[in-house]
């Protein structure tokens, strides 16, 4: 039984994660754990910050100025604040399920920043089905929304957590079917692998190298769209609609709980960010074509000095911030839809548009 | 005993334990819950067996779709919120359906493994196909049934479709719509009911004159 156990846990990793290199079995897994923690505690703050003090400018406000130099502070003293305030579960609510439900959703938040790759080896696994890996667990994260929806025991509790259902559902077929089209181009689902593959994209007879966004421009939109509308951020915030439902399933929470629902958006907000960054803006790639400084392998992007290795970093990092400010403006610039606009718009547009991109990129794939 | 098999019997265990509760829950959304726990536990036992992009499939068709869709639809329906109980009185049939099953399967297992046609095998170590592996197989070498299945997916959906649309002369009550105009053009006095009708009578002289 001792050769079935260890043959049977070691997945196919396509490239090793930079953590492999130390010695032993406990160091590379502490780093590993420290790693995706980080990721899912700080960049998330990051982007909330970015949030406050972009859509304080564009409505003519300063954000938070109070907390650290230029407010850096806020979100942190939010969740001291979040920890310290009393937990009030309703007398009606079905107290398990309430309790479970932000859990439910922030936990699938947090596995899918095991694949996300920042940079050369930087990062936690680099699964053959890493993208598919992404896409199933972050449909998990809908179950926390109905059950918190549920047992609230309340009725506009019950409607947000119902419209979150039928939103994310009608949305994560377009997600996907935009993610598929990209994974046809590269040949391969693992998100290290796309991110070789668009370093070694030519535009057909050319020699320039382009990145799938400029193909698949279409599929990028229908990804962002969509990525929003799973995020359920405004525009497409139907589920908490304040002005129609309170707050939506949401409603009832408080303190750490609600702490956790927000932790989620914004953790999905960055991971749906590096997504788009890997799936079309090339990962950590500067520009199309251009290699990193002290890298040596395929296209400049991997074999990295650790000057390349820190580059690359902050080269993601921008990118995701940069995605995360577009989504910000178009929160500051849209309306909220109406719910039949949102259905119509995933299943009469989105779906199709996204069958017909993936037919296009396919019959280009075979032809070329 | 290994780690990996200390986790399959965990995992079995939780698996089996969601599966109990399952059936014998009396709350309808706690079942579908427990349900939903029972399906990332297989998905769970898939992903130790190697089995990964099995596992994958396993979350996101049934976890992230079925069960979402029994916890939408039960919602949408009768479920009470909060904690209201809501129980059907089928309990004896239903474990004796159940355990019936559960004899048939485990005989026909524990024949298969200790004294029947798979009592001499050797034990391999197991190492999951490769996804390309798979791709070929499905694309390739199986192709045709692959195609068929699609075909009869297909059918009962668009079955699914045509029972649950109601035709203009069906029975059943329709229902009543708002009908919001946004025309520009305002209702010319003289033209609708409204106007010539109803109002002139409650605004004529003669119920003016009755009146104190």
């Amino acid at each position: 039984m001792t050769a079935i156990s260890s043959g049977a846990t070691t997945y196919i990793a396509q490239s090793v994660s930079l953590f492999d290199g130390f010695d032993g079995f406990v160091l590379p897994l502490v780093l590993k754990i420290a790693f995706v923690l980080q990721l899912f505690f700080v960049v998330p703050l990051v982007g909330g910050y970015l949030e406050h003090k972009a859509m304080g400018r564009m409505q003519h406000r300063r954000g938070p100025v109070e907390a650290g130099p230029f407010g850096v502070l806020q979100l942190v003293a939010d969740g001291i604040k979040f920890i310290q305030k009393e937990d009030v579960i309703p007398r009606a609510a079905d107290r398990w399920v309430f309790a479970a439900a932000p859990g439910v959703a922030m936990v699938p938040a947090l596995l899918v920043f095991l694949v996300i790759p920042l940079g050369p080896g930087v990062f936690a696994l680099d699964l053959e089905l890493g993208l598919f890996y992404a896409l199933a667990i972050t449909s998990v994260s809908v179950l926390g929304v109905l059950m918190g929806g549920w047992a609230s025991a309340n009725k506009f509790s019950l409607i947000g957590g119902l419209r979150a259902g039928a939103q994310l559902i009608a949305y994560e077929l377009p997600l996907i079917l935009a993610a598929i089209t990209v994974a046809v181009q590269a040949g391969t689902l693992s998100l290290v692998g796309i991110v070789e593959a668009q370093a070694g994209f030519m535009i057909p007879g050319t020699g320039i190298n382009v990145w799938f966004v400029f193909p698949q421009i279409v599929g990028f939109g229908i990804f962002f769209i969509s990525a929003m509308a799973e995020l359920s951020r405004p525009p497409f915030d139907m589920p908490i609609g304040d002005s129609e439902l309170v707050f939506g399933y949401m409603t009832e929470y408080t303190g750490i709980k609600y702490a956790m629902y927000m932790l989620t958006e914004y953790a999905g907000m960055i991971t749906m960010s590096a997504l788009m960054v890997v799936l079309y803006l090339g990962g950590w790639q500067l520009l199309p074509g251009v290699p990193m400084p002290g890298c040596e392998g395929a296209g400049g992007l991997f074999d990295c000095s650790p000057i390349g290795i820190a580059l690359s970093v902050l080269v993601t990092l921008g990118k995701i911030m940069a995605l995360v400010f577009v989504m910000v403006w178009a929160r500051v610039a849209y309306p909220r839809l109406r719910e039949d606009q949102l259905q119509r718009m995933s299943w009469l547009v989105l779906v199709p548009l996204s069958l017909l991109n993936l037919a296009v990129i396919t019959v280009f794939k075979v032809v070329f | 005993m290994t780690g990996h098999d200390v986790v399959f019997v965990l995992v079995g265990l939780l698996t089996a334990a969601a599966a109990i509760l399952t059936v014998t829950s009396k709350n309808l959304v706690h079942a579908a819950l427990f349900l939903a726990t029972t399906l990332a536990g297989i998905a769970g036992v898939f992903l130790v067996l190697a089995a990964d992009f099995l596992a994958l499939v396993q979350l996101v068709v049934y976890v992230g779709a079925v069960a979402v869709l029994f916890l939408f639809g039960l919602m949408l329906t009768r479920a009470p919120i909060g904690r209201e109980a809501l129980d059907n009185q089928n309990r004896g049939l239903a474990i004796g359906v159940s355990g019936g099953l559960f004899v048939v399967l485990s005989a026909l297992i524990v024949d298969a493994v200790v004294g029947g046609s798979l009592g001499d095998t050797t034990v391999a170590e197991v190492t999951g196909p490769g996804i390309e592996d798979i791709g070929m197989a499905i694309f390739a070498e199986w192709v045709l049934p692959f195609e068929v299945l699609s075909m009869l997916l297909l059918a009962a959906l668009i079955g699914a479709i045509v029972l649950a649309r109601r035709e203009p002369g069906d029975s059943g009550e329709e229902a009543m719509a708002t009908r919001i105009d946004f025309g520009d053009a305002p209702p010319t006095e003289g033209t609708d009911s409204l106007s010539s009708g109803s109002l002139p009578e409650l605004t004529s002289g003669e119920r003016r004159e009755g009146g104190p």
